[in-house]
């Protein structure tokens, strides 16, 4: 599933001497990179995981997964963070968990319906940024046909010259997408944890 | 009243008999179509909880049924049962009270032994901890047949009772149903009473 490519000297050092180099500026400067100085256009590499907990009733470890399959594009707007924006589809038929029966449970008419419903996207409506590396992203999620706003809390947490990656946080209630199966015993609250890794086109 | 007499049961016998009778029945139903009925996924996730709320609710019953037979009198079997019988249905109340621990103690061990670790939410009230078995896809697997198993024992071993019960009440005319029906304090026990005189005196 996950690719292992080769990776010559030249190229380990291209990739880490601008990280090198960045940890140097900011360990000298101690500061974070700025979302204005990241302005750009990005494409979410596949590297990227978008992972998800759905908390149970009495602790325990509830379902946890992630998805395989996504792709998306994103834009910092350096002049006003305010006007950038993101469009991000995932594949639920991808869906990933400790086992199979979860997978073929989540990807079912219960819960993503996969065999009617094959993307869950989320376009940005609104961008606030909330401090020098965070922002919080409001858009448009749509899935199993139903389209809610939603929230998420976005960290910069790392920059270079050709990438950029963030940490992105919310909480989704799954009961507006028709998926309110196994409630109350599962969490009607699913949250989302995504490290997420931008190419710059 | 609530207490068996010489000759009858006492409300509470009977209240936990067809308590139990209506549960297990519907418990059988319940986990026929949800394993063997093919059915939207939420469905039958459904189906799952509620076969175990009523399966905790069953088994808390089927300890006070026990109980209860252990400290209560037993009324004399009806006057008009042979030697035999009386063995037999001695025999069966026993295997049902045993059977009607065990299955649901199976169905238990089958949500503790999932390797899914569903919480065991009863009635969306309280959680009630699994048992402290190892977690496997073969322990799942054995405690599922045993529970399946054991409930097909039990469904046998009803059928058997009933059908007993119901030879009792349509052939013989005697008061074995009759007296599982009402306490043995009613207006109507005097009907069966002198049903089981007239019994006695045709034997």
């Amino acid at each position: 599933m996950i690719a292992h490519c080769p990776v010559s000297g030249r190229n380990v050092l291209k990739a880490t001497l601008p990280l090198a180099l960045f940890l140097v500026a900011g360990a000298a400067d101690a500061q974070a990179p700025t979302l204005a100085e990241a302005a750009g256009s990005y494409r979410i590499a596949s590297s990227s995981s978008i992972r998800f907990l759905v908390p149970q009733v009495g602790g325990g470890g509830g379902i946890a997964g992630e998805f395989a399959r996504f792709s998306g594009t994103f834009r910092i707007d350096g002049r006003d963070v305010g006007r950038s924006s993101v469009e991000f589809t995932l594949y639920p038929e991808s869906v990933r968990a400790r086992e199979r029966r979860i997978e073929n449970f989540l990807r079912s008419s219960a819960v993503f319906d996969t065999a009617n419903f094959q993307t869950v996207t989320f376009r940005s409506t609104s961008v606030a940024q909330t401090g020098p590396g965070t922002a919080t992203v409001e858009g448009a999620l749509t899935a199993r046909g139903k389209t809610h706003t939603e929230r998420f809390a976005v960290t910069l947490s790392d920059w270079g010259r050709s990438s950029i990656r963030f940490t992105i946080r919310g909480d989704i209630r799954r009961a507006p997408y028709g998926m309110d199966v196994g409630t109350p015993i599962y969490s009607n609250v699913v949250r989302f944890d995504m490290n997420i890794r931008g190419l710059r086109r | 009243m609530l207490r068996n007499s010489e000759d009858g049961f006492g409300a509470v016998t009977i209240a936990l008999h067809w308590a139990l009778a209506a549960l297990i029945l519907g418990l059988m139903v319940i986990g026929f179509l949800m394993r063997r009925i093919e059915m939207e996924p939420s469905l039958q996730f459904s189906l799952y909880q509620w076969h175990k709320s009523f399966g905790f609710t069953t088994m808390g019953l089927a300890i006070l049924r026990a109980a209860w037979w252990f400290v209560e009198r037993h009324p004399q079997p009806v006057a008009s049962l042979g030697p035999l019988e009386r063995s037999a249905s001695r025999l069966m109340h026993r295997a049902l009270i045993a059977i009607g621990l065990l299955v649901p103690l199976a169905g238990w061990a089958v949500a503790s032994a999932s390797t899914l670790d569903i919480p065991s939410f009863y009635f969306n009230l309280v959680v009630i901890p699994h048992l402290p078995l190892p977690k496997s896809e073969a322990a799942e697997a054995f405690w599922a047949f045993a529970h399946a198993a054991l409930a097909y024992v039990m469904l046998g071993l009803v059928a058997a009772h009933a059908a007993a019960a119901l030879f009792h009440h349509i052939v013989r005319r005697d008061a074995v149903l009759t007296r599982m029906l009402h306490s043995s304090f009613g207006a109507s026990d005097r009907a069966t009473e002198a049903r089981d005189d007239e019994n006695v005196v045709r034997r």
